[in-house]
Formats: structure tokens, sequence, C-alpha cells
């Protein structure tokens, strides 16, 4: 065994030491920073990206977001309520510590303690036991068909390292000392980091004792912040920076007449929707006072039938959307083709305002974001101007989204009557979308149901739909389930999806590497050219 | 002369704390940084221990001590964002900060001397005419408009220059420098320029008007009656008589420039400390606007008090007339 | 007359005016073929600076839409180039943005925007100024100290950094009841707020100057009161200075506004003045699509440019010295 072991470690360190001719460095910038370390601090889809480089999990997704072993070797399931994951072995911490069944422990308590911000991605009720060193068993409540993709993005730490280095807790947001684990990290992944200077520059380098076969050729990565789009885009063609993310979508024809890069577009997972608040008596922000318009469906349908997505996608996304019926992208719902968005129908919607008692139209606010989505305050706009012509005033009120968010969401009591969100279902499932977006908000037993739904949609149908979607093991059954508590939510026209936007990363004509849906910059997935 | 130094001294220090006074009550009142920290899935208690873990529910006045306290010692507390102390975030922008001013002071020095000096005795050539025109475009065109224009021409048309950052840079103990490398002296070119236009238009007019103030003045026409050379003249006594005041007005500018470089970081994403205050300001992180503020104004004060003082030393006519600040 | 010895304090933001007696005082040394060659110009930039306003006044005669209401934009017609390109459409002389919204009716309504911010924020400055300055320079003593050394302090800050706070504070304070007109006010204010110190100083300086005059002492011995006295005698005698001033930092209070918009934090998009519509446009600059960025860039240039020479042109015509 621990000879085979040796050997198996001896061939795969031939392999590593021989692959890298010429082992290459690549300059990457992305519009947001890498700020904390410690892999359970933030749940934000480029921080979690930038982390997948030196830290891994047990499970990944491939490059079709399929979930993939990787620290576990294979899992089973003894029964529907509990599952037994076989670890790697060989796996050592950029340290030198051996990764073994103390560290998922350890990792699993430390994801879920206070101040992680991952608490969602391993559930409470989970308990996990070591069966021996890269053995581990997890048992649960109630069966649970999704829980390796929940897994993904909860990383592995190492006990030793954390308990050595005074950072067995999770680093919260608000730490008022940043923590060793914050500025300093101990993964298994394919690069570990040289230094980090916070917004101003990480230096990732190749870890050359990784246990798989780098499909890489690099030997470093220098990752720099570049807020500013024009900035950011004349940094890749002037070659200052071989990779970035984005790219506006306007500069997208130029970078690709460039000569020396282009652009990998495709949809992202992300869904960009408008939505109502139909939970007020009265709304807070119209010149309608004692009602709520948005109570009355045939107001909710001349505002669907009213937005013009096929014009938005070409006009303001310059054709870089796929505009959508549903709330969650195609790519993650099998059963998307049997939905269709309502016609649209301007006149229509007309009329139907009229038969709702507002012949001229009313004036309310909207919120808008305009620095979080592709495009956003663009959107906005246009549906703005859409919506003048049924005779709807809309005040604009586009703020960045430090603001946006403190008013519109939870915390800043929900304070919009109508508003534009995006939604990237962190498990990739419609669970994730059917719980938080369109659950109600006041139920007793759950009080994160509905915690994301900023209109207040609430139908118990739905409700009762979703808590059957959780436990249903049977994936045609469950799609099925989904598929009518989506149709309900369609026929309330309880919100308006508009398109999943699109992604666009900017890349040298030197650069090879990987696009995945879920817009995470994976480049151990890059090779490039000797410069 | 000590009583003198004494009471600027003690003004400056009033300047501070004022300053410190609103700069804390601003950015107290300025958005809600619990909501930067946390994602759109945090629960509202959790959010509600934040609050708390940051001081945000103590009496305004008690977080108002414990603010000026720290920052006496230099602790401005730790970064919403960056989970990380203000004081060495700021430490390490500010080479990058400190290098674009000075060399875009230097600039400005340089080519505002030789531009007034060439303009006050040359006054009706072409080039003194075109310069100023130039003086007069430095003014009236926004410093944004000035960077978006070069980075368009140099970087993306001609691809000369890097159009953001400072290039490779060399770390000398706690200093990071890109005068050392070719890519980091490339990368100062066009934020030097941005940014020293300003001041190059102004101490062009000032050289230029200076000179020709002191060329009528009576010793002047008793060193050429002298015999001296014209070069003598222009070069050993006006120019000389000119500098006084040239270099003290670039250097109570200084601190502005340090200030403007707010704009000039932006659009050159150098990473400096007016970039981080930028970003600071959009992600509502007070502790690095607060401190930010605080570090323009010390050096601001510093300056102001250093050449008050300086000047009476200079000059002690000045002494019995400078009874408070002009 | 203590304070014209040591050189001016003022920011880089506000550079060009020491009208009690410093350096710019001699900036422009005039000789007659200079200034001959000036009054031309200056005359280009009287008639350039009165064009800007009545483009601004007449804007809703001149444009072919109103770009601030949104029934008006047509998505369809976005992103339309310049009338005499290849692609250009009638009636869009400058071409369209982003929303459809015609470029040359745009700058007709920033320029409307930017303008009076400018001009209210000038003014609200200058009464703000004078009156402290009124105070601190007769009153003196006590008020005189507080009111300097506030002025002081807030020298210690550019006028964009103070401007941005003021929005920013307001912002936080206002929040979801900040609507583009709210903005706007915010946006005089802020200026306002920047600006005042300058008016303060020199009307200070003059009334220092005045007071110890013998008319001054004469109508007090008649009895007149001290507010009269100031408003009927001193401050008269203050407004060439003042003039000068105000002009001056008219084209400041636009560029200002302009920074503040481009940095996000002035007009918004849906009622853009230049400043934003320069911001807007920037996006699209890299795209090709330079007609959104270039002609609100010219305009909001040109109008600085013009208030500057006029400024110029005051100030050496106000200045008996140079005469």
């Amino acid at each position: 065994m621990s000879v085979r072991h040796h050997l198996l470690a001896a061939i795969s360190l031939a392999i590593v030491a021989t692959t890298p001719v010429s082992a290459q460095t690549l300059r990457y910038a992305n519009q947001g920073e890498l700020k904390s370390l410690d892999p359970y601090t933030l749940k934000e889809t480029t921080t979690i990206a930038h982390h997948g480089h030196v830290y891994e999990g047990l499970v990944a997704r491939d490059k079709e977001l399929k979930i993939v072993p990787a620290l576990a070797e294979s899992w089973e399931t003894l029964s529907p309520t509990k599952w037994r994951f076989h670890l790697r072995k060989g796996v050592k911490f950029h340290n030198g510590d051996p990764f073994t069944a103390d560290d998922v422990l350890f990792s699993a308590e430390r994801v879920r303690a206070k101040g992680s911000n991952f608490l969602s991605n391993v559930p409470a009720d989970a308990k996990f036991s070591k069966v021996d060193d890269y053995t581990v068993d997890v048992t649960l409540d109630s069966p649970n068909p999704i829980l390796t993709s929940q897994w993904d993005g909860w990383y592995i730490m190492d006990k030793k390292w954390c308990e050595e280095n005074n950072s067995i807790a999770p680093t919260p947001a608000a730490a008022t000392t940043p923590s060793f684990a914050s500025l300093h990290e101990n993964g298994t992944g394919p690069f570990m980091i040289e230094s980090h200077q916070p917004g101003v520059k990480t230096v990732f380098k190749a870890n050359p004792n990784w246990w798989r076969k780098p499909e890489h050729n690099l030997k470093e990565i220098i990752f720099t912040p570049i807020g500013s789009d024009a900035t950011r885009v004349a940094a890749l063609l002037s070659g200052e920076v071989d990779v970035i993310e984005p790219v506006p979508i306007q500069d997208i024809q130029r970078v690709n007449s460039s000569g020396n890069a282009s652009v990998m577009t495709g949809p992202e997972i992300r869904t960009i929707f408008l939505g109502m608040d139909m939970a007020r008596d009265e709304l807070l922000y119209s010149n309608i006072k004692g009602k709520n318009p948005f109570k009355d469906i045939r107001v909710r349908e001349a505002f669907y039938k009213t937005i013009d997505v096929e014009l938005i996608k070409n006009r303001v996304m310059r054709g870089l959307s796929t505009p959508s019926a549903l709330m969650i992208a195609p790519q993650l719902y099998p059963l998307f083709k049997d939905f269709r968005r309502p016609k649209l129908d301007p006149d229509g919607a007309k009329k139907l305002l009229a038969d709702a008692g507002y012949p001229d139209g009313f004036e309310l606010t909207m919120d808008c974001p305009n620095d979080r989505y592709v495009n956003d305050a663009a959107i906005c706009q246009a549906v703005v101007g859409m919506l003048a012509r049924i005779g709807v005033k809309v005040n604009l009120l586009a703020q960045p989204k430090a603001q946006y968010f403190a008013k519109v969401l939870k915390p800043g009591g929900y304070q919009t009557s109508f508003f534009l969100l995006g939604w990237t279902p962190a498990s990739s499932d419609s669970h994730n979308v059917l719980h938080d977006i369109l659950g109600c908000r006041d139920d007793p037993k759950d009080s994160t149901r509905g915690e994301a739904s900023l209109g207040g949609y609430c139908n118990k149908e739905v409700d009762a739909l979703t808590d059957k979607v959780l436990v249903e093991t049977d994936t045609a059954k469950r799609d099925q389930l989904i598929k009518q508590a989506y149709e309900i939510v369609i026929k309330d026209y309880g919100y308006i999806p508009l398109h999943q936007q699109g992604l666009a990363w900017g890349v040298s004509k030197k650069v090879k590497l990987t696009q995945r849906a879920d817009n995470q910059v994976l480049l151990y997935w890059a090779t490039k050219q000797e410069d | 002369m000590l009583a003198f130094t004494l009471r600027r001294a003690l003004q400056a220090i009033g300047v501070m704390i004022a300053v410190g006074i609103i700069s804390f009550s601003m950015f107290r009142f300025a958005g809600d940084p619990v909501n930067q920290i946390v994602s759109i899935d945090t629960s509202a208690a959790e959010r509600a221990s934040i609050r708390q873990s940051l001081g945000l529910d103590d009496p305004v006045l008690v977080q108002f001590g414990r603010y000026l306290v720290n920052a006496a010692q230099f602790k401005f507390g730790v970064s919403y964002q960056f989970r990380q102390p203000v004081s060495t975030l700021l430490m390490e922008r500010m080479p990058a900060t400190l290098e674009l001013a000075i060399c875009a002071t230097v600039l400005a020095m340089v080519f505002g001397i030789l531009m007034g000096v060439y303009s006050a005795l040359r006054r009706d050539t072409l080039l003194a005419k075109l310069f100023q025109a130039v003086s007069l475009i430095g003014i009236s065109l926004p410093t944004f408009l000035i960077g978006i224009l070069l980075i368009y021409l140099f970087a993306v048309t001609l691809g000369w220059l890097p159009s953001f950052g400072r290039g490779e840079v060399v770390r000398l103990g706690w200093w990071t420098t890109g005068l050392l490398t070719v890519s980091g002296l490339k990368a100062l070119i066009m934020p030097s320029i941005t940014l020293g236009l300003f001041q190059m238009t102004l101490i062009m007019r000032l050289v230029r008007a200076e000179m020709l103030e002191v060329l009528r003045t009576d010793y002047i026409r008793f060193a050429r009656a002298r015999g001296l050379t014209t070069r003598a003249i222009h070069f050993g006594h006006a120019l000389k008589n000119t500098l006084v005041p040239v270099i003290t007005v670039a250097g109570l500018q200084f601190g502005s420039v340090i200030a403007f470089a707010i704009i000039t970081e932006t659009v050159f994403q150098w990473p400096g400390m007016g970039l981080m205050f930028v970003q600071a300001v959009q992600n509502v992180d007070i502790p690095i606007m607060a401190a930010y503020l605080l570090m323009v104004s010390l050096i601001f004060v510093t300056i102001n008090l250093v050449v008050d003082i300086l000047y009476t030393i200079v000059d002690p006519r000045l002494r019995a007339t400078i009874s408070r600040p002009a | 007359m203590s304070d014209a010895v040591v050189p001016d304090r003022t920011d880089s933001n506000a550079p060009s005016v020491r009208p009690d007696g410093g350096w710019f005082r001699r900036a422009f040394e005039s000789d007659l073929f200079y200034s001959f060659r000036r009054s031309r110009l200056t005359m280009l930039a009287a008639a350039v600076t009165v064009l800007f306003f009545l483009l601004a006044i007449f804007a809703s005669v001149l444009a072919v839409q109103n770009p601030f209401d949104p029934a008006q934009l047509q998505l369809m017609n976005s992103r339309i180039s310049p009338l005499w390109t290849a692609d250009g459409q009638s009636p869009f002389l400058l071409g369209t943005d982003e929303q459809g919204r015609d470029v040359f009716s745009a700058i007709l309504y920033g320029l409307r925007i930017s303008l009076t911010v400018g001009v209210l924020g000038v003014v609200l400055a200058g009464v703000l100024g004078i009156t402290l300055g009124l105070i601190a320079g007769y009153v003196g003593g006590a008020v005189d100290s507080v009111i300097m050394r506030i002025a002081d302090v807030q020298l210690t800050f550019p006028a964009i950094l103070i401007a941005l706070l003021v929005n920013g504070v307001a912002k936080s304070i206002l929040g979801n009841r900040l609507d583009a007109m709210s903005t706007l006010v915010v946006l005089v204010i802020a200026i306002g707020l920047s600006f005042w110190v300058q008016y303060a100083r020199t009307v200070r300086g003059s009334v220092m100057v005045e007071k110890n005059k013998d008319y001054v002492a004469a109508a007090q011995l008649i009895g007149l009161p001290a507010q009269k006295i100031m408003l009927r005698h001193v401050l008269p005698n203050t407004m060439g200075p003042i003039l000068v001033i105000a002009t001056i930092n008219l084209a400041l209070a636009i560029i200002t506004e302009a920074t503040l918009s481009f940095l996000g934090s002035g007009m918004p998009d849906t009622m853009p003045s230049l400043g934003t519509l320069i911001r807007i446009g920037n996006n699209y600059l890299f795209a090709g699509e330079w007609w959104i960025v270039a002609f609100p860039g010219l305009a909001l240039a040109g109008l600085i440019l013009s208030i500057n020479l006029l400024g110029d042109w005051l100030r050496d015509a106000l200045n008996p010295k140079l005469r």
C-alpha cells in the first residue's frame, strides 16, 4: 500500500517535472478586488474563483459545471440520509502537511461557525464522522439530493495550520483585526500565493507538488484589479495584461478586431429580472395613495407585456444576452424549453392598465444598481422608456451597489416599489430560486424563506411544491415539481425575468483557456504561448 | 520667534482637530458599512451582530472619542473592505502617491519656469503666445478629460505608453519605487503630465509675471547701467529673485497636488491613496475615508507651517506683521 | 494688509485671482499690442459665452427631443453616428447615444444644467462669502478669528474634495428621496460651500482697509448704522474684485460639477449634465462611438475656455494698475 503510494507520487512528480517546458507568467485583471484570503469570509463569485486556485473542496465543478471528485476521490449514498466519502490519498497542503479526514471534519465545523459567510453551503443538520483517515461519513436528518452541489465553493483547510496560527474560527466579514488566515493561505490547490497586496496586486506561484497533473503551463499568475472599464480594455489591447474580466460589451468588437486579443463570450447563469412590490398595501414611492397597483394582477401583466426584451438584447446588450422566460438559466434546468415568455403587447398592456383603473397610468420610482450587472443602469433606462409609452412615469434611482443593496435588501426593509436584480443560485439548482426569491417572506417555520424576495411575491402553493422539491430524490419527478412551481409564478406574473446576461472575457491571442458559465475565471485551465 | 512658532503650531493642531471632527462626523453618517461587508444572503441577525462588533451602535460621542484617541497614534482601525489595518494600507499606497505628486511637481516646475522665463523675455514671439495658449487650455480642460485624451492617444492609438498602473516597482525597505525600472518610468509619464499640467500653468504665469516685475525694478536698471551682460541680468538676478515665490507656491501647492491626485489616479488606475479613497467612497469604507482626509490635511497643515516659519526666518520684516495666517 | 505679504494660499482649484495686490495682479502685464490681440480674443470669447447661454436658454426650442423625457427616447434609434457620416440619420445632427438620446439635444439640456449649477453655485458662494467677509472685517476680534479659522480649515481641502464630501453626506441623508432635481440643489450647495472662502477673504481685506478711512469714520460720526455703512459704502468698493472672482469661479464651478458627475457623484444618467454625458460617452470611446463623448467634451472645454478668457480680460480691465 505504502510502496504503491510512494510510487504513484513519484510518477506524478515526474510528470509534473517534465510537462511545463517553458513556464509562463500570466497577467490577469478583474474589475473586482481580492480582499480576504480566508476562504470562508466572502461568498462572491470572483473571490471564490480566486480562492479556487489555492484551495480545493471535496468536490469540484468541471468545465461543464458538473460535480466531479476533487479531494474526495469517490462517494456513495449508504442510505438516503447517509453518505460516505473516500478521500484522496497522498495530497499535501502547501506547507507539507498531509490531507486527512481530520481536516475535513475541522473544515466542516469551521465553515458553519459564527462569522462564516458560507453557512448555507454545508447543511446545519449534516453530521460528519471519521471512519478512518481517508473515509468520512455524513449523516443528515432528511434526504438531500443536492448535498454535493451545495458543497462547491466549500474549501478544505488544514486543521493543524489553522490551530497553530490561531485561525480556528473563520474570519468574519466584520473582523476588526485581520486574522492570519485572511492574510495567508495554506491550501492543496494548483497555485500558492507568493504575495498579496489587497486592492493592488496578488502573485500566485504554481504549486510544484500538486496531486494532479496541471493542465496549465504557468509558473505564476499576477492578478491586478482594474476597476475602470476603459482602462481594463486598454491594458488588454496594449498587451499589459493577458486576461481581463469583464469586457464591456460595447468594446467586444474592438477587442476582436484588434488582432492581439479576442473576447470569449457565452451565456452566464445569472438571471436578470424586474420585481414589483406586491406586499405593501400602499407603494412606498408612487403617486397612487391608499392602494397598491401591483396587487392587481392586470397591472403586473401590463408591465410584463410592455418590456421588450428582444430590443434590450439588440440595443442595450448588443446581442449578448439570452432573453429568459424563467427565473433560472437554461443550463440549470433541463425543462426550460417548455416555457415561453408571454407575447409583447404594449397596446393590450395599455388596455389592461385602463381596466385596472389607471387609464392615464401612474407614477413610481424604480431602484437600480449601476455598477453590479452588465449595463444595469442602461437596461433600467430602457425599461423606463418602455413604460413611459403605456403612461407609467418612472423616476429612476440608479445607485452604486453599496447604496442600492442597503436600501432594497432585507436589512434595509425592502424599501423599493420596483427594482432590477440579478440572481445566480448558489447551488446551481432551482430549489434555491424557489426558496430564496419565489418563497413567501412570512413563513413562521422558515425565516430564511423568501429572504431575497424583494417584491414580496407569495403563493403558498409554490412554497408547498418547494418543500417537496427539496426532499425528492428522483430527478425526473423533481423536475416536474419544479415545473409546476414555475408555472404558478408565471401565471401570477410574480416577477418579470429579462435575460441571462452574457459572459465576456478578454483573452490575449497567446492564451487559451476554458470559460465556465458561472463566470469563475479559473486559470488552472489556461495555457500561454511563449512571450 | 519662538512664540510665533508656538502659536502657529497650536493653530495647526487646532485645525487638525477641526478636520478630525469634520471627517469623523461626516463619514460616520455616510451609508451603512455593514451592508458592504456582508454578502447578499447574510441573515439579519448576523448583520446586527456585525453592526455591534464594529461599534456602530455606541453613542456618537463615544465613537468620536475612540476615533480621536486612536488617530493620534496613527491607528485608524481596520478597513471594512480589506480587513487590514488602514495605516498599513495607507503606508503601502503612500509611496505611489508621493512619487506621482513629486514627479508632477518637478515636471511642473521645470517646464513652468522654462516656459515662464521664455514668455517673459520673448513676449511677442509665436512660441510665447503658444505657451500662453497652452496655459489657458491647462486650466480650462478638466483633469479627467486630459487623462482620457492622453490614454486614447498614447496608449490605445499609438501604443507607446502603458495605460494604467505603476509598471514594475522596486522595493526599498517599506518604500516602493517605480523610478528604477523602465516600465515604472514609462508608467509615470502620462499621470505626471496630467496631474502636473495645472501646476505648470500656474507656475508659468507666476514666473512670467514675477520676471516682468523684477525686470522693471531699479536694481536691474542699475545692473544694466553697470554693463552686466543680459544673460547675467536675466538669470543671475531676475530669475533668482523670482524663484523664492515660485518655490513657496510650489510647496504650498503640494498638498493640493496630492489631493488632486484623486482624479488622476482614478483615470490611470494608479495604485495610490487617491484611488483607494475613491474606492473607499464607493464602498462606504469609513476608516479609509477618514484616515485619508486626516492624512491629506496633516500634510497640508505641516507644509503650511514649515513655509510660514521659513518665511519669517528668510524675511524678518514679516515677524512683526504676521499675526494670523493669510 | 499683512495678508498680501505671504503668497496666496488658495488651492489649485482657485488659482487665478488675487485682486488685493498679490502676484496675480501682475500676471497679465500687457503692452498695447498684446492687449489689442487680447481684446479680439476676448470679443470672440464673449460671443461664444453668450452663444452658450443662448443655447442653454432656448434649449427646448432648438432641441429635436427632450432628452430628459424617457418617453421621447426610442431605443430603436440608439447609437446612430453623426449626420455627415455614412450611417447618419436625420434629425440627429450629432448622432445618438446608447438610449437613443440625441447628442445635440442632450448637449443643449446638459449646458442648461451645467450653467444653472455653475451660476447658482457661484451666487451662493458669493452671498455666503461676502456676508461672512463683511462681518469678519467689520466686526473683527473673536468673530473675525472664528470665521477666518473656519476658512483656514476649509482651505485644507481642495474644492473638489469638499464638493465630494457635501455630496456624499447629502446622499446619505436624503438617500431615497434624492431625485434628479434635488441632486441639482445638492450640487449647487456643494459648490457654494466649496468656493466662499475667496470672496470672504477679499471682502474682509477690503473692509479692513476701508474701515479706517475717513469717510467711514465720518459716516459713523453722523450715526449711520453699521449695516448701512457696510452695504452702501464699503461693499461697492469691493465689487470689482468680486466680479473677477465670480467669473473665474464660474468656470471652476462648471469644472467641479463636471468632475463630480464624471466620478458618478453628480447628475444622474436620466438627467445628464455635460460631465455625466462625458462619463457615459467615455465608455463607448473604444468602441468607435466617439461622438457620444467628443461633442459634450468639446462643448465643456469651449464653455470653460471662453469664460476663463473673459475672466482674464475682466481682471486686467478692472485693474487700474495695468491700464
